[in-house]
This record gives C-alpha cells, sequence and structure tokens, in this order.
C-alpha cells in the first residue's frame, strides 16, 4: 500500500508529509475509508463530472486558489497550516507568555482531543447534509459553488484529522476513523452536534445554512487559531482562508434571492413575489429567524465551566485574541449578561473566562448583522421600503439558559399558548417548507438561471456567469 | 472551603428538615412505572428543584432529593410491587443517561453534609443489590447516553450494563482528572472488585475524564452489552425480559406501605415506636425503642395481613428514618444512647415469627428490611452505648442494637431485674457489612462464645449477660448513674473526627468485603481527600472547578 501513494502529488502538503513515516503510515490506513466515506456520503451522483474547482496546493499567494476543472474523487485534499512563526509565544491564558507548545502537552491531552473531535465532526457533517442539493441547483455556478464548499469541508476534515494522526496517537487514530462512522441523521451514530443531523433539502436553506452556521463555524476556527497549541492555531487559521468563501456564498446567494423578490416586487407591485416564482420577503426573514437562531445555539450555554477551562488552559482564545483584547488573563475581569432565572430575565456578573462562549456569540451576531445590512441595502436600491433582521438572542433557543423559554422576536417573553399562536409569523411554516421545495427545479443550463434567483453579478475567478463550471 | 456559609443549620429552630420517605405521586426527579413484572426509573432530574438554592442541576446530575426519591422507590418497590422482577433504569435526556453528583452542590456543601450525603448515597447504591440478592428484583442499567461519574457509578450497582453505541456516549469517572477527587460512590471499588476490571486499564478508565466507549467498554468489562442507537429499545426490553425471567416470584399483591415522618418537637422527635430525645446543651441524645405488649400476628400470613403495620417492620422504618435524620439534620449531636422498653418475651415471641415465616415473601422482606436498618445504625457515624436498664428488652432482633453499639452498659441489680436473650434472629439474618453476624463480629478471637451465647436460647439475666460477654460494663444500682453520666460526658468531650475514626475502625473487625470496602476504604480516602487543599484549597481542584482558575496543587505526595 504504502508503495502505491505518492504522496506529494496525491496530497498537496506543506508538513513534509513525505518524510513522516508515522503520518504516511496513519493515512494509508484512513485514506482508502475516507474515500469510501465520500463516495457513499458525498455529492456521489457528480462523481464523474467535471467540475471547476479550487486547489490549494500550498499556502502562499500563488499556490492557495488554483483554479481548474477536476472530478471530485480526484481532488487533491491537501494538508497545510499556516506559516510557523518563529519564537511563537501563547497569547492568553495561565500560559501566556511561555513558547507555544509545539506538542501536545499532557495535561491538557483529553480537552484538545475533545474540542478537535467535535469542530472536525462537523465538516463531514454538512457534506452528507447536502449531498443530494446538487440535482435541484438553481445554475451551474451555484453547483460548482455547493461542490466547492463540499470538497473544501472534505479538506477541513483532512486538517483536523491530520492533528489527531500526528498528535494523539492510537487515541487520535480511532477517533479519525469514528469521524467517518458518525453520519448525519444515522439513527444508529448520528453527529454530535444536533444541527449537523438534518438534512439541507432546499437551496434556500443550504443559502441560510453557508451563511449562519458556517460562520459559527468561522468563529471557532477563530477561537482556535489563537491556541497555544500551535499546530492546531495554525491548521485554523488556513481553514478560516477557505471558510471565507463559504459565507460569501451564503451572503450572495442570499443576496440574489432578495435581490430577485425585489425585481418581482417591482414589476408587480400589487402582487406577492411568489405569484411569480419568487420567494417574498416575509418568507426569507422566517428563514432567516430560524436558522440564525438554531446557529446561536451551536455557541453553547451562556455560563460556562468548559469555556473557563479552555481559556485558562490558553487552548481555545476569543476571536481575534491577539488583535482586539488587551487583557489575555481575563481572570480579574467579570462580564454582565443577560440570563434567566427561572421567573424573568436578570442581569448577572459572572467571571470573563466562564463567559467566554457569550462573547463569541455576540462577535458572531455582530457579523450576522453586517450580512444583514448588505441585505437591506440591496432593498433599499430598488426603493422597496422593508428591512430585514437578526431576531433577538433569545429567541427560540434550544441550548444555553434561554432555552425552554418563550420568548418573541424582540427578546419579550411569552407565554406558550401566546408562542404557538404567534409562532407562524416567526418561523417557517409546512407550508412555507412545501413552496420552498416545489421552487426547488434543476436549471442546468449553462447560463441559465431558476427564475427565483437571480444570477450573480460577476462569475468565480475572473469568468462570466455564463461559464461551464460544472460539464454534465 | 467556606464551611460557615452553605452549612446545613445548626439550632434547632431554622434546622432544615428533609423528607426520607417518598412516594412515586410525590416524585419530581424520577418517572417511576410498573408493568406486569418490570418496573421503569426514568430518570429525569429537574434543574432547578435542587434540595436548596445555590446550584442548577443539569444534565441529570444528583443531590441529596434526587437519590431520596431512587432510595424510596427501591423500598417501596420491593413491599408494594413483590411480582416486579427487574428494574430499569434509564434517562430521559437526549443522549445523557446521568452525569453523577452535582459539583456545585458538592463544592457549596460543608464536609459533614458532603460525607453524609456520599454515604446514603452509596446505602442506596447497596440497596440495588440487596434487591436484587435477596429479593429476586434484578437491576439492569440501561444507559441511554454517557454515565459519568456518580451516573456510572449508579450503573454499576446494576446487575447488568446496557450502553448505546453511538459512537460517542460512553461511560466515564471523570473525578479525578477534572476535580481532583474520587468516584467516591462504590465506584472505584465496584470496577475492580465487583465487575473485575484489570486493575491497569481501571487506572487508565479513571483517568480519562471522557471515558470508554463501544466495544472497549465491553472488552474492559466497563459494561455488559452495547447496542446500536436505533436497536436500543428493543435490546433494553431483551435484556430486561431475560434478567426479570432469571428468576421466581410470587404474584401475592405487596402492601400498601404508609409514609413516615417524624414529629418533631423542640428536644426531639418521635414516632409511633421510637422516640428520640435531643440534649443540644451536652451535644447528645438517645433513641428508644418500644416493644408493643403483646407479640401480634402469630404467623406469616397474620404478619402480612398486618402489614406496614407489623411491629418489626414498622419499628424498624421508624429508626432507619430516625438514623437519616439524625444524620443530616442533628450534626451536632455526638452521643446517642439506645433505650429499648418492653417485654423480651414478647421481642422473643416476634422473633418467633420472623424465623418460621421466613419462606413467605413479606416476612422475607421485613428480614432484609431489618438487616439493611441495623446496617444503617451501624454506619452512623455518632457514638451510641446501649443501655439495658431496668425496662429494657435487648432480646433477639433488638440485641443486634446493643451488639451494634460502641459499648453495652447492662444494670446488674436484683432489685432491678433486667431481662436479655437470643434467638436464631442472632445467628445470621442480620449480617453486617462485614458478612458477619454482630456476634461472630464481638468475638472474632473467641468463636466458642458465639455457640455459646446462642446455646442458652431465649432470656437471661444481667450477671448472665455479663458473664457471656455481652455487657461492657454491668454496675449495680449505686454506681448506674454516675458511670453512665461520666461515660457519657467523657465520650461527648472528644474530638469527633477522632471519635469517628475510631469508631469505623473499632466495628466492622474481620473479613473485608466490597461493602467494607466502599465505605472503610473508598469513602474515607474520599473524605480525605475532600478535605485536603488540593481539592478544597483556594485553588484546589473541586474549587476550581467551572472557574476562572485553574487548580494548583501541592505536590508532595503523603
Amino acid at each position: 500500500m504504502a508503495a502505491s501513494i505518492d504522496y506529494e502529488s496525491k496530497i498537496p502538503n506543506n508538513v513534509e508529509l513525505s518524510s513522516d513515516k508515522r503520518l504516511q503510515r496513519a493515512l494509508e490506513h484512513w485514506l482508502p475509508k475516507y474515500l469510501d466515506w465520500w463516495n457513499e456520503m458525498g455529492p456521489t451522483d457528480f462523481n464523474d463530472k467535471e467540475i471547476y474547482l479550487r486547489t490549494a496546493v500550498s499556502v502562499d499567494s500563488a499556490g492557495w486558489a488554483q483554479f481548474g476543472h477536476v472530478k471530485m474523487p480526484d481532488y487533491r485534499w491537501g494538508i497545510f497550516l499556516a506559516e510557523q512563526e518563529p519564537n511563537k509565544k501563547i497569547g492568553f491564558g495561565d500560559h501566556a507568555g511561555e513558547d507555544a507548545w509545539q506538542q501536545v502537552p499532557g495535561e491538557y491531552r483529553n480537552w484538545l482531543r475533545r474540542m478537535i473531535v467535535t469542530q472536525a465532526d462537523t465538516e463531514p457533517a454538512s457534506v452528507e447534509q447536502q449531498r443530494l442539493l446538487a440535482h435541484t441547483a438553481p445554475s451551474l455556478y451555484d453547483m460548482r459553488n455547493l461542490f466547492q464548499v463540499n470538497v473544501e469541508e472534505g479538506r477541513h476534515l483532512w486538517a483536523m484529522v491530520y492533528i489527531l494522526h500526528t498528535y494523539f496517537g492510537k487515541d487520535g487514530r480511532e477517533e479519525a476513523e469514528e469521524l467517518l462512522e458518525r453520519r448525519s441523521g444515522n439513527p444508529d451514530h448520528p453527529r454530535i452536534l444536533g444541527t449537523f443531523n438534518e438534512p439541507i433539502q432546499t437551496w434556500l436553506d443550504f443559502f441560510c445554512f453557508t451563511m449562519f452556521t458556517d460562520r459559527d463555524g468561522k468563529f471557532q476556527l477563530l477561537s482556535l487559531a489563537e491556541s497555544g497549541f500551535d499546530p492546531l492555531a495554525r491548521t485554523c487559521r488556513f481553514m478560516l482562508t477557505e471558510e471565507a468563501h463559504h459565507m460569501f456564498v451564503g451572503q450572495t446567494g442570499m443576496g440574489r434571492i432578495i435581490q430577485r423578490a425585489c425585481e418581482l416586487m417591482k414589476e408587480h407591485p400589487d402582487s406577492n413575489p411568489r405569484e411569480h416564482g419568487g420567494i417574498d420577503l416575509d418568507t426569507i426573514q422566517r428563514y432567516i429567524n430560524f436558522w440564525s437562531s438554531s446557529s446561536n445555539d451551536l455557541f453553547g450555554g451562556e455560563v460556562s465551566s468548559n469555556s473557563a477551562n479552555f481559556f485558562g488552559g490558553s487552548l481555545k482564545g476569543r476571536a481575534w485574541e491577539m488583535k482586539k483584547h488587551e487583557d489575555h488573563s481575563a481572570l480579574e475581569a467579570f462580564k454582565t449578561l443577560e440570563i434567566w432565572d427561572g421567573s424573568k430575565v436578570v442581569s448577572e456578573t459572572v467571571p470573563m473566562r466562564n463567559a467566554m462562549n457569550e462573547v463569541l456569540r455576540e462577535e458572531y451576531i455582530e457579523d450576522n448583522q453586517k450580512g444583514v445590512n448588505y441585505w437591506n441595502k440591496i432593498i433599499d436600491e430598488y426603493g422597496i421600503d422593508y428591512e430585514l433582521r437578526l431576531p433577538h438572542r433569545r429567541f427560540n433557543r434550544n441550548i444555553g439558559v434561554f432555552a425552554g423559554t418563550r420568548f418573541d422576536i424582540d427578546g419579550n417573553l411569552m407565554t406558550e399558548e401566546h408562542w404557538d399562536e404567534r409562532k407562524g409569523d416567526w418561523l417557517p411554516s409546512d407550508e412555507d417548507r412545501e413552496y420552498i421545495k416545489s421552487l426547488m427545479v434543476p436549471c442546468h443550463e449553462q447560463g441559465k438561471i431558476a427564475g427565483w434567483i437571480a444570477p450573480p453579478n460577476k462569475g468565480i475567478n475572473g469568468n462570466e456567469f455564463d461559464f461551464d463550471y460544472v460539464r454534465l | 472551603m467556606a464551611e460557615a456559609a452553605t452549612a446545613p443549620a445548626a439550632t434547632a429552630s431554622d434546622r432544615k428538615h428533609y423528607d426520607f420517605d417518598l412516594r412515586p405521586d410525590q416524585f419530581t426527579h424520577w418517572q417511576l412505572s410498573v408493568e406486569g413484572d418490570i418496573a421503569r426509573l426514568v430518570m429525569n432530574v429537574q434543574e432547578d428543584k435542587g434540595e436548596r438554592d445555590g446550584y442548577v442541576l443539569k444534565l441529570n446530575s444528583y443531590d441529596i432529593g434526587v437519590d431520596i426519591e431512587l432510595a424510596s422507590s427501591i423500598q417501596w418497590l420491593r413491599f408494594t410491587h413483590p411480582e416486579v422482577k427487574c428494574i430499569v433504569l434509564s434517562g430521559a435526556l437526549d443522549r445523557v443517561f446521568c452525569s453523577g453528583a452535582n459539583i456545585l452542590m458538592l463544592r457549596t456543601s460543608a464536609h459533614a453534609f458532603k460525607v453524609n450525603f456520599c454515604k446514603y448515597t452509596n446505602e442506596t447504591r447497596l440497596y440495588l443489590e440487596d434487591a436484587s440478592a435477596s429479593s429476586g428484583m434484578k437491576t439492569l442499567a440501561a444507559l441511554n447516553g454517557t454515565a459519568s461519574g456518580g451516573g456510572y457509578e449508579l450503573a454499576l450497582a446494576a446487575d447488568r450494563i446496557l450502553l448505546v453505541d453511538d459512537r460517542s456516549s460512553a461511560v466515564s469517572f471523570p473525578e479525578l482528572p477534572l476535580l481532583g477527587v474520587l468516584p467516591g460512590t462504590g465506584g472505584l471499588t465496584r470496577v475492580v472488585d465487583k465487575r473485575m476490571v484489570r486493575r491497569d486499564l481501571a487506572d487508565v478508565f479513571s483517568t480519562v475524564a471522557e471515558g470508554v466507549k463501544g466495544k472497549r467498554a465491553v472488552k474492559w468489562n466497563l459494561v455488559d452489552r452495547v447496542a446500536a442507537l436505533s436497536k436500543f429499545p428493543e435490546v433494553v426490553e431483551e435484556e430486561a425480559r431475560a434478567l426479570a425471567d432469571s428468576v421466581e416470584k410470587t404474584t401475592t399483591p405487596g402492601i400498601e406501605l404508609a409514609r413516615i415522618a417524624p414529629d418533631y418537637r423542640d428536644d426531639g422527635f418521635d414516632y409511633e415506636y421510637v422516640k428520640v430525645d435531643i440534649d443540644e446543651a451536652t451535644r447528645t441524645g438517645s433513641i428508644t425503642l418500644t416493644v408493643p405488649d403483646s407479640v401480634g400476628p402469630s404467623n406469616a400470613d397474620e404478619a402480612y395481613a398486618a402489614g406496614a403495620a407489623w411491629w418489626p417492620l414498622a419499628a424498624f422504618r421508624q429508626l432507619d428514618d430516625a438514623l437519616c435524620h439524625l444524620r443530616l439534620e442533628y450534626l451536632e449531636i455526638g452521643t446517642f444512647c439506645l433505650y429499648t422498653r418492653g417485654s423480651a418475651d414478647v421481642m422473643l415471641g416476634i422473633d418467633a415469627v420472623l424465623e418460621s415465616g421466613k419462606d413467605h415473601w413479606f416476612v422475607n422482606e421485613v428480614r432484609h428490611f431489618l438487616k439493611r436498618a441495623l446496617k444503617r445504625l451501624d454506619l452512623t457515624a455518632r457514638s451510641f452505648f446501649a443501655i439495658a436498664d431496668e425496662g429494657s428488652c435487648f432480646a433477639g432482633t433488638l440485641l443486634e442494637m446493643a451488639l451494634a453499639a460502641d459499648r453495652f452498659y447492662v444494670l446488674n441489680d436484683p432489685d432491678s431485674p433486667v431481662t436479655l436473650g437470643t434467638s436464631t434472629m442472632n445467628a445470621g439474618p442480620y449480617p453486617m457489612s462485614n458478612g458477619l453476624t454482630r456476634l461472630q463480629t464481638r468475638f472474632l478471637g473467641t468463636p466458642d462464645s458465639v455457640d455459646e451465647i446462642l446455646a442458652v436460647g431465649g432470656t437471661f439475666d444481667a450477671e448472665q449477660a455479663d458473664d457471656l460477654g455481652l455487657a461492657t460494663f454491668a454496675p449495680d444500682i449505686i454506681d448506674w448513674d454516675d458511670e453512665l453520666r461520666l461515660a457519657i460526658e467523657e465520650r461527648a468531650s472528644f474530638s469527633p473526627d477522632g471519635l469517628t475514626g475510631m469508631e469505623a475502625n473499632l466495628r466492622f473487625a474481620g473479613p473485608e468485603t466490597m461493602e467494607t470496602k466502599i465505605f472503610g476504604r473508598l469513602s474515607a480516602w474520599q473524605n480525605w481527600i475532600f478535605q485536603r487543599p488540593n481539592a478544597v484549597g483556594e485553588r484546589g481542584a473541586l474549587n476550581c472547578y467551572g472557574t476562572p482558575n485553574r487548580p494548583e496543587f501541592a505536590y508532595a505526595r503523603t
């Protein structure tokens, strides 16, 4: 087996794979299983099609984005870490100022492994959730973007598996295999986080997912990119360059649906865009409410022991820890949070380290708001009086202190009965979902696009929209 | 460790009182249902309904309130649903079985409470094992998700452990790596002594916070079987059925188990047959148990008809309940005199029914209940002096109370006759944790003495009791009051910690069993660790857990 793999050409990398016997042996075992997984759980029906994909072959500006037509199973999933900084020091937590760890510190081995496995588990999960979506792609451009997201999620899995294989010994190898054994929505061995077990059935959901849920990923990666465990930090830093594209797909995808709605509203001022095959802004708002609230959950509880442990242990920082913050110990700092005391919302001051989930969630919500502003600008350009918004962070939560209690879209407390009456105004109804599903008719002709979404302003890598992004 | 702030109140007026005898319709944290010969106990801990403020019972973590419901369930099932052959334990949360004792609760509890909490939960785990061994009521731990710490310790008390295999649910002991303490509710002992996991693997298991899952958990014998998520309900049924079918049981209906609770007064509390007197000033008290005027039911059927009102069950449930209240509510009362009132002949008459009816399920249950109540007495960390004065009846079952006591004062004066006695109940039905009878433990060096005492049969007087080695001291009426007063005053003046340690060492002579190891080794070490700065100092692990601070250890090993 070893002799049959030409590592350098098959697996682009900057981790000296060709001379790392241990990693080679681990990969020999894992690679066939990964390909089996891709062939079983990836966008299998398009395996023999040539897709215009971006591949990273090195981490420098020339190499990180090379475009060309490639069949997905032949995609060169590489292993890349951002360049190592000489004399790197740990930036935060109780180990601030010490040399960054180049090996896993024994005392944090288990915590690190758990953090890495939890993060890694989401990467293949999203591929599984989206595996049938290409069949209903509104254009070849969008289909290509979906596949780009898919192969990069696959690469992110590789990146995490590299860390497990290289630094966590036998346990790491076992965890790497289990990442392929758990399957999204599988009744026996589901993915770790609930959100990643729901299939993505429509493109509106896909764009919401890449906008909101992938953005959770961005913030998790930002905080891990600060880690005192340098290989993890470097891996995450490189993953972030790719993650940005996923959010671009989400934000502009939603923007194009909104743009189409506005066009239809202008053309037919007296009727609902639905009557003309578009998606009305109210429905879009309900999808925003659903996806942003469920993604808010992914940051975990407002007050958390784990978050304190991870920050104190210099394992997981805040987003832009070194750039944005001055007190990197955060030991004497406190944060005042709104929490639910069982009967009302109250302010509570907690140690900053225990509030790190909420700190990250705040940054995340701020980032989401920028996307919403971008959409509202589109609406504004059409001279339409309508404003999309994010729901209040207390709205529709299933994790954290507000879970189990009902709040309206502005965060006001409400009774269960009142919620049942009103929830149809805020969250997609069965009828909404049926309608969106009914729009999911493929448009696979080059240069054409479905009627519920506008074409992009420009194509990929300087190409036109009318380009053979996928050779069907 | 800030003890004062949250220590249970020490004075009569604001003493916190517990209710140890609950029925399923009063439960907050467990759902109990019985269907045919299978009972289901589903743990569904209500986060904000902890026994006191200051902690949230997240992720099916428990406090004393949760465990009282569990203990009540097992007692209730044994008497009210004797047809049950299998209890299925599971968790109501998605992918979580139980995450053990609540850490914040432990951190904010005074040391004495922690020790008593731990003791009570240990006794409850042993209830499950006793139900299996003595009543043919097996337990299946159906772990629908991760069982960590005390959650896995609860599972270890079951006959079979079934774990869901969803590639993430595990059994684990995170105590040492995360909190710097031990899985002290029998966990370490049961892993090596009951499940006989290899010690090196047990070492690995007990230091990996996230635990062991799937096939490895089976291979290491941490669980008996794993089942895929979609097959899990089916396999639970199969396992429960197999356990139920492994035993033969009665189909006679159970009895109503009337609830018991003490009537509190300023200087103690009372039940029908048990009276507890407290003297706060001297930190002493007494427990008096009264035998009825006549034997009452003369055979098993009559006893069954009397049900919960039958004296041995009624009186010992009251004694058992009283001990729980004393342990958790009257911490500063350190020395107790044990008194009995009534006729030794009546007591021996009741013992005769306990013996002749032992093949009846109800009498069998009562015998085992008496056994457990007496064990609870053995395990209560207070000084006990049994006092055989005029009017007392330390005979048969009640002689066990005297043998459980640290000392036995017998009034030996012809003007104030005292009657004692033995019965077959002293010869085996009430073993101690060490597996021996109290007589065997008392006369470990002279086993012939046991036979000699049992051979006497029936009642005897104080002089003979002294000759047989039953009395610690047997003063006459002239010295009696003074001797007792001095002994009690002296006892109450000693260090309570020193006394607890001394008594626990002297009470359990003889062989080690899993039970003695749990209380004498695991709990004792745990209690030591719980007092050490590495756990509860300002930067101790238990204190730092969940806070911004990480623990700082003093690394010197003792």
